[in-house]
C-alpha cells in the first residue's frame, strides 16, 4: 500500500483547471520529486494534499484513509507535514517557540510542555539552528528560515513530509547542505514528496519523479527516464 | 545576569499584586465617594479593554462587536434584576455574551481583517434593531428600568469581574494556547498546517472574551438605572477598547491595560472640568498618540528604558 496516493484529482480555479485528473502515488521510504514549469500545478496539488484547498473532483488517500476535503489540521495529526515555497515562519516569535509549536499541536495526542520543549531543541540541533533559538524568526537569513520551516514540519512528528522548493534562492553551498539534510531526513524513515527547481539537487537524490504540465502529469519514473524523455524536454525546452 | 533580573522580577510581581489587591479591596472604606465612582469607570474600560485584547491582541483579528456583548449584559440584568440575586444576575449575563459570541463566532471567524470587523459591528446593530422592534411590538415599551444597587457593591463586583479577567488572561497567555492565538495572528495558514485548530481556537477564545463583557454591562446598567437599545447598544462601547487598546499599545497585553487606565481617567478629567471642549481634546490627544507613539504608551516606555539603560552603559564605559 502506498503511503500517498491520489486518482483523479483536479481543481478548478473558476474555468481553469490547475490541476486536471492526475494520478499519483508514493511509496513507503521513497523521495519522490514533483518537477515541471511554472505555472503546472506543482504547488496546487500540494495545497491539495495538505487541506490547504479541497480538490474539485478525485480522492487523495493517506496510509490507506481518505483524506480528500479534511482540515489542514486534522492531516498534519495523521502524520502529514509540510514546508511552504513562500516561507511562512512565525515572523516575530522566537525561532524556539515557532518549533515548539509544531511539537505541541502537530501530533494526534497531547504532550506536555517539557517534552515538547525537549523535541524542539533536539531539531533546532538537527538543522543547525540552537545559535539562534532566541532570535525571532523575521531577523533570519532566507536559508535559516527555510532550515526553521523544516524543523517546524518535523516537529510534528511525520511519516511523509511536503517540501515546496526547499532550495530555491539558495547558494550552492547551501543547496548541497539542504540536500545532505534532506538525505538525513530520510534515513530517519520519513518519506518524502518534493518540489524543486534545482534539477542537480532533484536528480541526484530523487528514487523517481513525478511531471507536471499545465496541470496534467506527462511523465513519470526514475531521474534518468524521465531527464531523457523526449515529452519532458519538448516542455521545457520547447519543440 | 539575566537569572538575577528574573529572580527580583518574580519576587516582586506577587507582591506588588497583594498590595495592590489589598488596597482595592479595602478602598471604599476610607475613599470619597467620587473617587470609588470614578475607580468603578477606570475598571469598567479596563475590563472592555483587556477582555477585546484576550482574543484580538494576539490573533490580530479586530473585533467591534464588546457593544454587543455589553448591550446583552445589560438587557439580562433590566429583564432578571428584579427576580434573580445580583450574582445570578451577573453569571447569566456572563453566560449569555460566551453562547451568543460562540454562535457568531463560529459563523464569521472564516472571514478575515475588514470583513470580519465589519460583520461584528453589524451585530451590535443588528441585536438593538431586532431588541427595539420586540420591545415595542410585545413588551410595548421602548426602554426599562433596572434594579438600583449601591455605589459600594458595583465597585466591588466590577473589581472581581477584573480581576478574574486578568487572571484568565495571564492564565491564557502561559499556556500552549496562547502561543497559539499568537501563531494565528503571525501566520495562520503556517498554524493550521501545524496542526492548530485554528477555527476552534479562535472562536472559543472569543466567546471567553465576551464573558467579560457581557458582566461588565450587567453590572454597569445597574448604575444607569433606566436603558434602552440605543442606550445599551452605543457604538462607543465597541470602538472604545480598541481606541484604548491602540494608545497603549496592542502588543503587549500590560498594553491595552495601561492604555484604558490612563484613556480613562483622561476622559473623567476633561468631561467634568471641560465639558464642552472634551470631545475635541480628547480627539487632539488621540491624534498625537497615533502619530508620535505607534506602539502605544508601552512603546515609548520601551523607548525611554532603552535610552536610559545606553545611558547607564555610556557611563560605565568611561
Amino acid at each position: 500500500m502506498p503511503i500517498l496516493e491520489g486518482e483523479g484529482v483536479t481543481k478548478y480555479f473558476g474555468g481553469l483547471a490547475a490541476v486536471s485528473r492526475v494520478d499519483f502515488h508514493v511509496e513507503q521510504g521513497e523521495i519522490v520529486g514533483l518537477i515541471g514549469p511554472n505555472g503546472a500545478g506543482k504547488t496546487t496539488l500540494f495545497n491539495l494534499i495538505s487541506g490547504a484547498l479541497t480538490p474539485s473532483a478525485g480522492v487523495i488517500r493517506f496510509q490507506g484513509r481518505e483524506i480528500t476535503g479534511l482540515k489542514p489540521h486534522r492531516i498534519c495529526k495523521m502524520g502529514l507535514a509540510r514546508t511552504f515555497q513562500s516561507v511562512k515562519v512565525f515572523p516575530n516569535m522566537p525561532v524556539f517557540e515557532n518549533v515548539l509549536l509544531g511539537a505541541l499541536f502537530g501530533k494526534p495526542d497531547g504532550v506536555s510542555v517539557a517534552h515538547a520543549a525537549e523535541e524542539a531543541t533536539a531539531l533546532l540541533e538537527f538543522v543547525g539552528l540552537s545559535a539562534v533559538r532566541s532570535t525571532p524568526a523575521k531577523d533570519l537569513t532566507l536559508v535559516n528560515q527555510k532550515r526553521l520551516e523544516l524543523a517546524r514540519a518535523l516537529a510534528t512528528r511525520p511519516q511523509l513530509l511536503l517540501l515546496d522548493e526547499l532550495m530555491a534562492g539558495l547558494n550552492p553551498t547551501e543547496v548541497g547542505q539542504a540536500m545532505e539534510l534532506v538525505a538525513r531526513i530520510r534515513d530517519q524513515g520519513i518519506t518524502i514528496f518534493m518540489i524543486e527547481h534545482v534539477m542537480k539537487a532533484i536528480m541526484s537524490i530523487c528514487d523517481r519523479i513525478i511531471v507536471l504540465h499545465h496541470g496534467v502529469k506527462i511523465a513519470e519514473g526514475t531521474p534518468q527516464e524521465v531527464a531523457t524523455s523526449k515529452t519532458v524536454i519538448e516542455v521545457y525546452l520547447g519543440e | 545576569m539575566d537569572i538575577a533580573r528574573l529572580d527580583l522580577r518574580k519576587m516582586w510581581t506577587p507582591a506588588l499584586l497583594l498590595i495592590a489587591l489589598a488596597l482595592f479591596a479595602t478602598l471604599p472604606l476610607y475613599a470619597s465617594r467620587y473617587l470609588v465612582i470614578l475607580l468603578t469607570s477606570i475598571a469598567m474600560y479596563v475590563v472592555l479593554t483587556g477582555s477585546w485584547a484576550i482574543f484580538s491582541g494576539p490573533t490580530g483579528y479586530i473585533s467591534l462587536a464588546p457593544a454587543a456583548f455589553f448591550g446583552l449584559g445589560i438587557y439580562t440584568s433590566a429583564v432578571l434584576g428584579r427576580t434573580s440575586p445580583l450574582p445570578a444576575v451577573i453569571l447569566v449575563a456572563g453566560l449569555a455574551s460566551f453562547l451568543v459570541a460562540l454562535f457568531v463566532g463560529a459563523l464569521t471567524l472564516r472571514l478575515k481583517g475588514i470583513y470580519f470587523a465589519m460583520f461584528t459591528f453589524g451585530l451590535v446593530e443588528l441585536i438593538k434593531y431586532f431588541l427595539l422592534w420586540y420591545e415595542v411590538e410585545f413588551t410595548g415599551t421602548r426602554g426599562r428600568f433596572v434594579v438600583v444597587v449601591d455605589n459600594t457593591t458595583i465597585y466591588y463586583v466590577m473589581f472581581i469581574i477584573l480581576a478574574t479577567l486578568l487572571l484568565t488572561a495571564y492564565l491564557i497567555r502561559r499556556s500552549r494556547f496562547g502561543m497559539a492565538l499568537q501563531s494565528i495572528g503571525e501566520c495562520e495558514e503556517a498554524a493550521a498546517h501545524i496542526g492548530v485548530n485554528v477555527n476552534l481556537l479562535k472562536t472559543v477564545t472569543f466567546a471567553i472574551s465576551a464573558i467579560f463583557i457581557g458582566m461588565a454591562g450587567a453590572i454597569m446598567a445597574t448604575r444607569w438605572t433606566y436603558v434602552d437599545p440605543y442606550i445599551a447598544f452605543n457604538p462607543l462601547f465597541s470602538f472604545m477598547p480598541v481606541l484604548m487598546a491602540i494608545f497603549g499599545g496592542i502588543g503587549r497585553f500590560g498594553g491595552p491595560i495601561l492604555g484604558a487606565v490612563v484613556f480613562a481617567y483622561l476622559e473623567e478629567t476633561l468631561i467634568t472640568r471641560f465639558p464642552y471642549y472634551y470631545m475635541l481634546l480628547f480627539g487632539i490627544v488621540l491624534i498625537i498618540a497615533v502619530v508620535y507613539l505607534p506602539n502605544g504608551l508601552v512603546g515609548l516606555a520601551q523607548i525611554l528604558q532603552k535610552r536610559i539603560s545606553e545611558r547607564r552603559h555610556a557611563h560605565t564605559g568611561r
